[in-house]
């Protein structure tokens, strides 16, 4: 193979420096000395201690996770359930398109139609009304990832189960499943972190006890910005690396004997 | 539904007496092992399986072949149970299978694209059919390593799937169903999925295998080279149907119709009529009539390559001229055009080498030929 031109290099390079520019910044910024976010004064860890200590943040943590854990289970139960009804018994083209639209409705349309929903249903807003708002998105992210799965294994292992004297249900369980594995967890972790820094359908969903932390470092972006908000965000790139990571030598491992 | 004729009319050749018809020690007369029966199965309009009857007897090597779309596949998955029938039966030992479904039916499907699982290693594919008849571990662990031996497999027990080449895919999907001892192993296109080289090296091995069991065999094929060199009998499909059901040399040298000679086999199939003691061929007029056993009044006359001898210009009954000469080293291939207009190229096959060039002008003639209808069963 010939060897790469200069331009191409340059232009990959250039493309990664766009991409991770802001991340880099923001995590060399929350190790800053100095009060003002914006401005490096001298290196410290003190925005990671103010972090510990915030008990307003840490509330909206720990809100934030229970939304996304729950939301991300509830949607891997019924996304995948959904997913494997629809291959079994229609062809339908636009009923596989209708399962996966609320992925793609503009975020705004949704928060509205929810919490117009909410309203009229007298369901008061809460911890509950956010879960189930991204449940709503989580759930077409794991259709549309375990219906790609099912589209591409072959449809005779199912068959070759029962030929081996297998019944239906053994053949869901150690068939059916351990193939869709790999899509189920990759369906369900884009899930967990789409919902960890969800803020519209959130902002429309959660009522005033229920701030999640995207909502809450939005309002102090507004009237309270200090570094700390950049050590947090630091702390929350550490956790989605490693949950990508995971996932991916996870996956990688399930994909590849499918190959 | 067919007939299988009893006596062959035709002398045998040296093909025939190399192959001999009695290869099954029995006849006919005991009870199959599997009788299909007024088998019917439509999807929409479209009609699979039109009346299908058939019996598979024990312990034979049975083919289905047919060109795609003939019902072979439908015919072998509604065996294996994943196809209902509309009407019919499908006995296996004398017992309805109508109520089994697919786990409960004491027969294995080896799949055309082998379906291994996957996410299991080779070792554990080959075990699950037994795990699923429960059967104690140090039982499941003997048979696994006992067929695994036999397949020549043992050194791939803890690899999986996506790291085998094709035939030793090949050979853990065929395992797989034989670890069960079925009654009746199926297997969809066997072959198909395999090199060249390998897929010769298969046909010699999945007779051994047969025998060394002492499974029922069924295989669906498209390929008539395939059925031929490995089948007991062959069941030749066309339209939903079984145009004849008979053992290799049978269907070779006895077509039942048109579509069996031109399927099975390279003939000369020449269009025309015949009369008290002629076939009036359309295109070489006036022939001699060798034998028309079923009474066929109008058909083809089937002519196969090597009855077909090249003569001196003006002797023999069609006078041609060479057009061009295939050399495959134990045979020769010639072709000639006669100077009719719209008539078809003959093909004579010669052992050896042919003394003939292309240009040349010959004479053909031959003994031994065969009147066919036209109409499908």
């Amino acid at each position: 193979m010939r060897p790469t031109p200069l331009v191409f290099k340059v232009i990959t390079v250039a493309a990664f420096i766009f991409l991770y520019l802001p991340i880099i910044t923001l995590i060399v910024m929350s190790f800053n000395g100095g009060r003002n976010p914006y401005v490096m004064e001298g290196v410290s860890l003190q925005w990671y201690r103010e972090l510990v200590t915030d008990g307003e943040l840490i509330a909206a943590l720990e809100q934030t996770l229970i939304v996304a854990t729950v939301s991300s289970l509830i949607a891997v139960v019924v996304g995948t359930a959904l997913a494997v009804g629809l291959a079994r018994t229609t062809r339908s083209r636009s009923l596989e398109i209708v399962s996966v639209v609320p992925a793609v409705i503009p975020d705004v349309v949704q928060g509205i139609g929810l919490a117009a929903m909410f309203t009229l249903l007298a369901v008061p807003l809460g911890l509950t009304t956010v879960i189930a708002g991204h449940t709503v998105f989580a759930t077409a992210f794991v259709v549309s990832a375990v219906r790609a799965r099912l589209a591409t294994s072959d449809p005779s292992l199912e068959e070759a189960s029962r030929d081996l004297g297998a019944g239906t249900f053994t053949t869901y369980l150690r068939i059916t499943t351990p193939i869709m594995a790999p899509a189920i967890v990759a369906g369900g972790l884009l899930a967990f972190t789409l919902s960890l820094d969800e803020y519209v359908i959130a902002s429309f969903t959660s009522g005033s006890t229920s701030a999640t932390l995207p909502i809450l470092v939005y309002s102090r972006v507004r009237f309270n910005l200090t570094p700390e908000i950049n050590a947090l965000g630091t702390l929350l790139i550490v956790v989605s690396l490693v949950a990508l990571v995971i996932g991916a030598r996870w996956i990688g491992r399930r994909g590849k004997v499918s190959a | 539904m067919t007939q299988i004729p009893e006596d062959h009319v035709l002398e045998p050749t040296t093909l025939t007496a190399s192959a001999g018809a009695g290869d099954d020690s029995g006849s006919a007369v005991e009870g199959g092992l599997l009788e299909v029966r007024g088998v019917r199965r439509a999807f929409g309009a479209v009609v699979a399986l039109d009346d299908v009857n058939l019996t598979i007897r024990d312990n034979e090597f049975f083919a289905l072949l047919g060109p795609s779309g003939c019902g072979k596949t439908t015919l072998l998955r509604a065996i294996a149970g994943f196809e209902v029938i509309d009407s019919g039966e499908i006995l296996l030992g004398g017992e309805d299978l109508h109520s089994s479904p697919p786990e409960r039916r004491p027969v294995n499907l080896m799949f055309q694209s082998y379906a291994l699982f996957p996410h299991m290693t080779v070792a554990k594919n080959i075990a699950y059919g037994l795990e699923r008849e429960r059967r104690p571990r140090a039982e499941v662990a003997e048979r696994v390593a006992t067929v695994m031996a036999a397949m020549q497999i043992s050194e791939l027990a803890k690899r999986r799937p996506s790291q085998l080449s094709g035939g030793q895919q090949q050979r853990v999907a065929l395992a797989r169903a034989i670890v069960k001892r079925p009654r009746l192993l199926l297997l969809d296109e066997p072959l198909s999925a395999l090199d060249r080289q390998v897929r010769l090296e298969m046909r010699v091995e999945l007779k051994r295998l047969q025998h060394e069991f002492g499974i029922t065999f069924v295989m669906v094929t498209h390929d008539q080279e395939e059925a031929l060199s490995m089948a007991d009998r062959v069941a030749v499909m066309a339209a939903g149907r079984v145009q004849q059901l008979d053992t290799p040399v049978g269907l070779y040298r006895n077509p039942a119709n048109l579509f069996v000679a031109g399927f099975v086999g390279a003939s000369n199939l020449l269009v025309g009529v015949v009369r008290a003691n002629t076939f009036d061929s359309e295109h070489f007029g006036s022939l001699p009539l060798p034998s028309n056993p079923k009474g066929v009044a109008r058909g083809h006359l089937v002519l196969r390559p090597e009855d077909v001898r090249i003569v001196a210009p003006g002797e023999g009954h069609v006078q041609a001229v060479v057009s061009d000469v295939q050399f495959h080293g134990a045979a020769t291939t010639v072709l000639a055009t006669s100077s009719v207009p719209g008539a078809p190229m003959l093909v004579a096959m010669v052992t050896g080498l042919a003394q003939v060039t292309p240009g040349d002008r010959v004479g053909l003639h031959w003994d031994t030929g065969l009147v066919v209808e036209d109409a499908l069963a």
